[in-house]
């Protein structure tokens, strides 16, 4: 399609499927908000997507249900070329706990295992150092490189995904370097995802506060920060509202966040909200992106209820 | 006449602008699957009457001069931008800016208009049927807002000589923004721009007006005595 547009900063996206039947098209048109997005933010981009079945393969020891809810799937990624059956062996030796993989693409997999986040996360620090994890969850995959957001999709077969909602960014760097570590979605606590537009002022200070709490960042992003920020309360037993108020009242500068747990889709806005956000929802679901033509092809956009969230406002969704 | 049919599924912004400012005066186009297409009817001076059909994106019918536009959906940011004559009416909400810098012209969004509606409104009109978000008419200094619904906090934040009437409730007003006693000259006045919207909601003698209390016009050397 012809067209002319300057580039603008960063763009996000985010769906929540209310009417179970579009479930299946879930990847498909989560791909096509983010490719819409591209001329916000061509460097790089991440989509984190939620799904409720993944059942165990035939055999293994993991099939009953409540081992299901006890596993965690962490979405993993390598910067050198890696055997995943090689590495998940090893983590289930160390752990004690089975390790099954599901494989997303050369340098990404998606790994399961019951051993508990702490011990999981230790032991492939302890094995592996150069696999990082973007994400993980009994819900949430996470994936992220650098690069167009179409060639992304494409190479991780995001337009296949089944699920019930999911988030996505593309990035134009303002804060920090253009790395797979530096961008969105930040998921620093189990099935809890963040993507950011806009800048934060005052990330260092609240960086240092939460370092002398023990939470540590493992990049220098601004965007970060505000993740760990809502992680460290929810951790101490905040809500996710309670959790976005917290950055309100804490975080200095521009954003429109888009959050999302387990159950939950949430969008919030600095008290100036000069950085933009529209909302669309109809019956099926709820649909957030930076601009409007992200949204426009959504089935049913045309009747939806569009509107754009108010500044210091929590707009949240559950399931 | 039959009206002109353009697509944004086939045409980009530019193609779609230079075949409007082509038309005679007189004549009808009807925009199709905007899709939340930026900078669509932006600077034309032909009287031309032009549907878009469907949800837009920035600066619709911004630096306008004469055409009448309808979008039959939502705008983004800074619909009307500029305008200096000529009418830009939204069937649904607004997003932030809506008429920014208008010199003239009618804008009409019958939904809500998001923060910073009407900011630096220059001589324009702007109706809005439902709410607006805060810092609406910052720094407006001339022309004429109608609120139908409510409006955000700092309404009117260092206002000139704009007029800004509410119909519903106001959070907050602005540094140097004042209420002022509802005249007959101004119940005549919210009469006809009610009706000009299309807004059976407001009932005019019951609105709220808002103009400048003139504080900020001159600077005060010995204000708070710091200089």
């Amino acid at each position: 399609m012809p067209e002319e547009r300057e580039p603008r900063m960063c763009g996000i996206i985010g769906l929540h499927l209310k009417n179970p039947s579009l479930r299946p098209r879930l990847g498909e048109l989560l791909t096509q908000m983010l490719e819409a997005m591209t001329t916000r933010g061509p460097d790089s981009a991440g989509i984190a997507v939620y799904a409720d079945h993944h059942p165990a393969p035939a055999g293994n020891e993991l099939g009953n249900e409540q081992s299901q809810e006890q596993e965690l799937r962490y979405s993993l990624r390598s910067d050198e070329l890696i055997d995943w059956d090689l590495l998940a062996k090893r983590i289930a030796a160390e752990t004690g706990h089975d390790v099954r993989v599901e494989p997303l693409a050369a340098d990404s997999a998606v790994v399961g295992s019951a051993a508990g986040e702490a011990s999981f996360l230790a032991a492939v620090h302890r094995i592996a150092p150069h696999v990082s994890v973007p994400g993980y969850g009994r819900a949430m995959v996470v994936v992220k490189d650098v690069g167009a957001p179409a060639a992304i999709c494409a190479r991780y077969g995001i337009p296949g995904w089944g699920g019930y909602q999911g988030i996505g960014h593309t990035r134009m760097a303002t804060e920090s370097a253009v790395t797979t570590a530096h961008s969105h979605p930040f998921a620093p606590a189990a099935d809890l995802a963040l993507v950011h537009n806009g800048s934060f002022s005052n990330y260092a200070t609240i960086r240092r506060q939460l370092a002398r709490k023990g939470t540590h960042c493992d990049t220098d992003n601004d965007s970060e920060v505000a993740a760990r920020l809502i992680a460290s309360r929810m951790a101490e037993g905040a809500d996710l509202e309670d959790g976005l108020r917290t950055v309100l009242k804490e975080m200095d500068g521009f954003f429109t966040l888009l959050v999302t747990t387990r159950t939950q889709f949430a969008v919030v806005r600095d008290s100036f909200a000069c950085k933009p956000a529209v909302i669309a929802e109809t019956a099926d679901y709820v649909a957030m992106a930076s601009e409007y033509h992200a949204l426009a092809g959504l089935p049913g956009v045309t009747d939806a209820r569009v509107f754009e969230p108010m500044p210091e406002e929590i707009h949240l969704w559950s399931r | 006449m039959e009206p002109v049919i353009l697509s944004c599924a086939d045409l980009s912004a530019r193609q779609i602008n230079a075949a409007l400012a082509a038309l005679p005066d007189g004549a009808c186009a009807r925009v199709l699957e905007p899709r939340g297409r930026h900078n669509l009817a932006v600077g034309l001076s032909n009287r031309v009457r032009i549907d878009i059909e469907g949800n837009a994106g920035y600066y619709i019918g911004g630096l306008g001069q004469g055409p009448d536009v309808v979008v039959s959906g939502f705008v983004g940011w800074s619909v009307g931008e500029n305008l200096l004559a000529g009418s830009v009416r939204v069937k649904g909400n607004a997003s932030e800016c809506a008429g920014a810098s208008s010199h003239g012209g009618t804008i009409v969004i019958e939904g809500d208009a998001s923060s910073r509606a009407g900011i630096s409104l220059k001589g324009g009109t702007i109706l809005v049927g439902g709410n607006v978000g805060h810092m609406s008419g910052f720094m407006a200094q001339a022309g004429v807002m109608l609120i139908g619904g409510d409006a955000g906090d700092a309404l009117g934040d260092s206002l000139y000589e704009a007029v800004i009437y509410v119909a519903g409730k106001i959070a907050s007003l602005g540094s140097d923004a004042r209420v002022e006693e509802l005249t007959d000259a101004d119940v005549r006045a919210v009469k006809a721009l009610a009706e000009l919207g299309g807004f059976d909601h407001v009932q005019p003698e019951n609105v709220t007006r808002v103009a400048s209390a003139r504080g900020l016009y001159n600077f005060d050397a010995l204000k708070d005595q710091k200089y």
